[in-house]
């Protein structure tokens, strides 16, 4: 039989099934088996709202879209090449994101009368018969029947137990489809499995089921290759953004001597930098599974104040929870990070789905004059060094720091050029051991050049004192009503989270001319969508620039300057405009939104077209 | 670091501050001062070991009158923030300053879980049964029908027992005190101080502005010997003016009964600090003396002490475990993963 390979440059595939279908699973391996060739990706997950959602429904479908390419990938891809569709339901919800064109791989059980109708379709159509999908090149697999056939010699597992492997029998026939070899998703099954022989040896036969299922039917006369991509020497890894924010967190206590002490409430989509840090004791961390949000902030509070790296997680109703106990570390003048992986809000909001619509609570969100620096991750990989700054300017400035992430970032992964610790900068720390020559009474809150004061912890003999959230007196920090001195105050808390400026680099541009017509103005995770638009775009010759701001309080000091360059600025976000108020209100600059506030990622595409408006 | 003496013997003058004390004249919270500050110097402790860490409330300003590490924090939130101070650094003596509205009402869910983990730590509840700071209002521990500024038709809440609440969140050592009975007053809180464990002190606090005499009958000399019952551990429960008075178990029920009249202080219950069954009892003799029925004298003392892992202790165990079966973490390993590939 001859076969034939085709070279792609480009992919992107949707996974899409019921949520007990294990297609979070499927996307990850393929993601890992992807990286591991070197072939650049991105990735999006997108769960439905329930755990169980009914099962077959539009509601409870679970999908994982994955970009690859042999060239830089910056976002997951606005439509997708390929949908896998485990039943009716997840066909119908995906199908607008398919490419004209593109392949559908249907598992032909999940359409059956049942499926059909739990996914709305008008009784007696099937649109795996009824020619509407035409255009679209349909691959109809009955994957149930072919996982139980390759089962039938497993007497001891039941009906249930091998439909559970129909997953690994659709990431074969796709392993076999990209040309790649099962030996990563073997070794995974072998780590998970291991104990359960029957279990692993029945998931490898299926994945290899599927695989050989590829490679003897004559119908599928096509494999693709994708090539390596051309990113920068040096060893990589796979990583998602809330394991970077973890191990940022993990290397910033190691290179600050400040152990972690991380004091939360479980919250979707922050808890899983709660699994990831309890997992690793062995850096001395300590995790508390606090009885509520306040007490997550609250007890991240008193470690600090005992001389720990004090972290608390959460996301948007968390922060409104823990808004006055971050006054309190406002007034404490103590490190403190407050982490929120925004979700759709206001209130309980969409959970599971993507939004920056936090920027304005983690600007002003607090009771009276009380100023946090911002700052916010763009990529899931960026994760990392964003929370590395983050603790670097807790410390430092002695401050509460407040940093955006968000469910996009949080849970997507791309390869990631991982640093060795000898590269990372140490983060020097010191604490107030004794009193200087000549000083007779410890002050507490007597300031340096950076206006920042001495952090003496409980232990150290000779530097008792009280401190609290009662405005305080200049340098002696005593309870004061002064009103000279409360206006004064005010003013100090500003000017030392202002002169943060003098210690963070300068904004630069990302792509484009220092000077143009239009200037693309982001933070968080519409980098990727503004990336790929603003390239596109330069590549057909147009003056657009792209500028993302990573350090939103205090700005870098030349964003000013760099916004004054540009004929017109243009600020994305997945929120109704937040960013856009501060840089008006700062800047005095008529810039324009472009907002979509539909719980998704922002696409190239549509953004493409919004920058085309402006030119 | 070691909570050893090294310094010269304390007194109570060096656990006082400079820091002008700004409690009503007459308030019941300076007696309780007072008494701390004769008790630290005699626990051994360096002065800059112990942390004072208070809510919201007249009586969380004690931190300020204290010459020790402290912390005068937000509303309800000391036990949380002490919490994380003591899972931080467990060798410090940590007490919580708090008030009845402040760790019964805001705070009231984390001195529940503060219990329940067992945190090594002390924790004073000057109860006054009303808000004195706010100016007025009725408190969680107030009585029902309390007429007050926010119940000027009287209050319709049913008030917390607070000895029943912290056994109910399985407190290991609880105890009820007075301000009006210094020595009683430093006994209790040298035992709380000994305790490993949650220590949960109640201290009935006078509050001469808002809540005049809400303890008087427990506390003044004409009423006291009848009204309260002091437990002393291996003791019978005896009280009254000629100490004539006893309490009996009758089955789970406990009745008063008068000595002598064909009952001996052995026919009576005998104080078993360590028994939780009697401690849940105990916490039950808490009836409105002006309500009818029948009428217990309240006790004074320690409740109940047990023995408990404390959290700060297992989370660092669990520490050493991992690291001894492990080894210390390795940032480049931790960094570099399971699976990497390379571009060259
Ligand atoms: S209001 Fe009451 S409790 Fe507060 S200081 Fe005055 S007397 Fe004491």
């Amino acid at each position: 039989m001859s076969r034939q390979e085709q070279l792609l440059q480009d992919v992107v595939i949707k996974f899409a099934g019921d949520s007990g279908d294990g297609m979070q699973l499927t996307g990850q391996q393929f993601t890992n088996n992807t990286a591991l060739l070197g072939i650049d990706l991105a990735t999006f997950p997108d769960f439905p709202a329930e755990i169980r959602a009914p099962q077959g429904t539009l509601a409870g479908v679970s999908g994982f879209q994955i970009h690859f390419s042999s060239n830089k990938v910056f976002t997951p891809g606005d439509l997708c090449d390929v949908l896998v569709a485990m039943n009716a339901a997840a066909l119908k919800a995906n199908l607008k994101s398919l490419k004209a064109g593109g392949k559908i791989i249907a598992n032909i059980d999940g359409f059956d009368t049942k499926n059909l109708r739990l996914a709305n379709y008008p009784d007696g159509v099937n649109p795996l018969e009824d020619g509407s999908l035409d255009s679209y090149e349909v691959i109809k697999i009955d994957v149930t029947k072919l996982t139980r056939e390759a089962l039938k010699d497993f007497a001891e597992l039941g009906v249930k137990e091998r439909d559970r492997a129909k997953n690994m029998f659709v990431l074969g026939f796709i392993y076999w489809m990209y040309n790649r070899n099962l030996d990563n998703t073997i070794d995974f099954l072998k780590e998970k499995f291991g104990k359960k022989d029957v279990i692993l040896q029945s998931n490898i036969k299926v994945l290899q089921a599927g695989y050989n299922y590829g490679d003897t039917t004559e119908t599928f006369t096509t494999r693709y290759k994708v090539e390596k991509a051309k990113l920068p020497a040096g060893v990589y890894r796979s990583i998602m953004g809330n394991q970077a924010l973890s191990y940022g967190l993990i290397a910033a206590s190691e290179k600050s001597g400040l152990p972690i002490f991380l004091g939360t409430y479980p919250i979707t989509p922050a808890s899983d930098i709660l699994h990831e840090l309890s997992k690793h004791k062995a850096f001395g961390i300590k995790t508390f599974q606090a009885e509520d949000e306040i007490a997550g902030i609250a007890s991240a509070i008193g470690a600090s104040y005992g001389g720990s790296l004090g972290i608390t997680t959460t996301s948007g109703p968390g922060v409104a929870l823990k808004t006055e106990a971050m006054g309190l570390a406002v007034m404490l003048e103590i490190p403190l990070l407050v982490i929120n992986i925004q979700r759709g809000g206001p209130s309980t909001g969409l959970p599971t789905k993507t939004e920056q619509s936090d920027l304005l609570q983690a600007y002003y969100g607090r009771n009276g004059e009380c100023p946090m620096p911002v700052i916010a991750s763009s990529t899931p990989s960026d994760c990392f060094d964003v929370a590395y700054e983050a603790v670097r300017i807790a410390v430092q400035h002695m401050t509460p720091v407040m940093l955006l992430s968000d469910g996009y970032i949080a849970n997507g992964a791309e390869p990631w050029r991982f640093p060795s610790s000898a590269d990372l900068q140490p983060i020097k720390v010191e604490f107030k051991k004794e009193l200087a020559e000549g000083e007779e009474k410890y002050q507490p809150y007597k300031r340096d050049e950076k206006l920042v004061r001495p952090w003496a912890v409980p232990g150290t003999a000779g530097l008792e004192h009280r401190i609290g959230g009662l405005e305080k007196q200049d340098i002696t920090g005593n309870v004061s009503y002064d009103a000279d001195n409360h206006q004064h105050m005010v003013k100090t808390r500003q000017a030392k989270v202002d002169m943060i400026a003098d210690y963070i680099p300068l904004q630069k541009i990302d792509s484009g001319a220092e000077k143009g017509k239009v200037l693309v103005l982001g933070w968080g995770s519409t980098y990727g969508a503004i990336k790929s638009a603003v390239l596109e775009l330069q590549a057909e010759g147009h003056s657009v620039s792209h500028a993302h701001i990573r350090y939103l309080r205090p700005f870098p000091k030349n964003l000013g300057d760099i916004i004054k360059n540009f004929e017109k600025v243009l600020i994305p976000e997945i929120n109704n405009g937040q960013l856009i108020k501060i840089i008006r209100d700062e800047f005095l600059v008529d810039a324009k939104g472009y907002n979509k506030i539909m719980g998704i990622p922002i696409t190239k595409g549509e953004l493409v077209e919004a920058i085309k408006k402006m030119l | 670091m070691s909570t050893a003496v090294t310094s010269p013997a304390l007194t109570a003058k060096d656990f006082a501050t400079d820091q002008e004390v700004r409690w009503c004249p007459g308030c019941g919270d300076y007696s309780i001062l007072a008494q701390v500050q004769k008790v630290m110097p005699t626990l051994g402790i360096p002065k800059e070991n112990i942390v004072i860490v208070s809510g919201i409330g007249c009586s969380s300003r004690f931190p300020y009158y204290m010459n020790t590490f402290g912390m005068h924090s937000i509303h309800g939130r000391a036990t949380a923030i002490a919490s994380g101070l003591k899972a931080a650094r467990p060798e410090l003596s940590v007490w919580i300053v708090s008030g009845d509205g402040d760790s019964m009402s805001i705070g009231g869910n984390h001195t529940i879980h503060l219990l329940r983990r067992n945190f090594d730590v002390n924790m004073l509840v000057f109860n006054n049964q009303i808000y004195g700071l706010t100016k007025g209002q009725y408190s969680p521990t107030s009585e029902e029908h309390k007429i007050t500024k926010s119940t000027p038709y009287g209050s319709i809440d049913h008030p917390f027992n607070p000895m029943a609440l912290a056994l109910g969140a399985d407190a290991t050592f609880i105890a009820r005190s007075m301000d009006r009975d210094p020595k009683h007053l430093q006994q209790t809180l040298t035992r709380a101080a000994q305790h490993k464990g949650a220590s949960f002190v109640e201290i009935y606090q006078n509050c001469n502005i808002f809540n005049d005499g809400a303890f008087e009958i427990f506390t003044e000399k004409a009423t006291k010997a009848e009204e309260a019952l002091f437990l002393e551990n291996g003791k019978p429960l005896v009280f009254g003016a000629s100490q004539n008075k006893g309490i009996k178990l009758d089955g789970l029920k406990p009745v008063v009964v008068t000595l002598g009249e064909g009952v001996s202080a052995d026919d009576l219950w005998i104080h078993d600090e360590s028994d939780f069954y009697k401690a849940q009892i105990l916490t039950r003799l808490f009836d409105n003396p002006y309500k009818g029925g029948d009428h217990f004298p309240r006790p004074f003392g320690v409740f109940y002490q047990t023995e408990r892992p404390c959290y700060e202790e297992v989370l660092g165990l669990q520490i050493e475990e991992v690291i001894s079966s492990k080894g210390k973490g390795n940032l480049d390993k931790l960094l570099r993963g399971k699976e990497v590939w390379e571009i060259v």
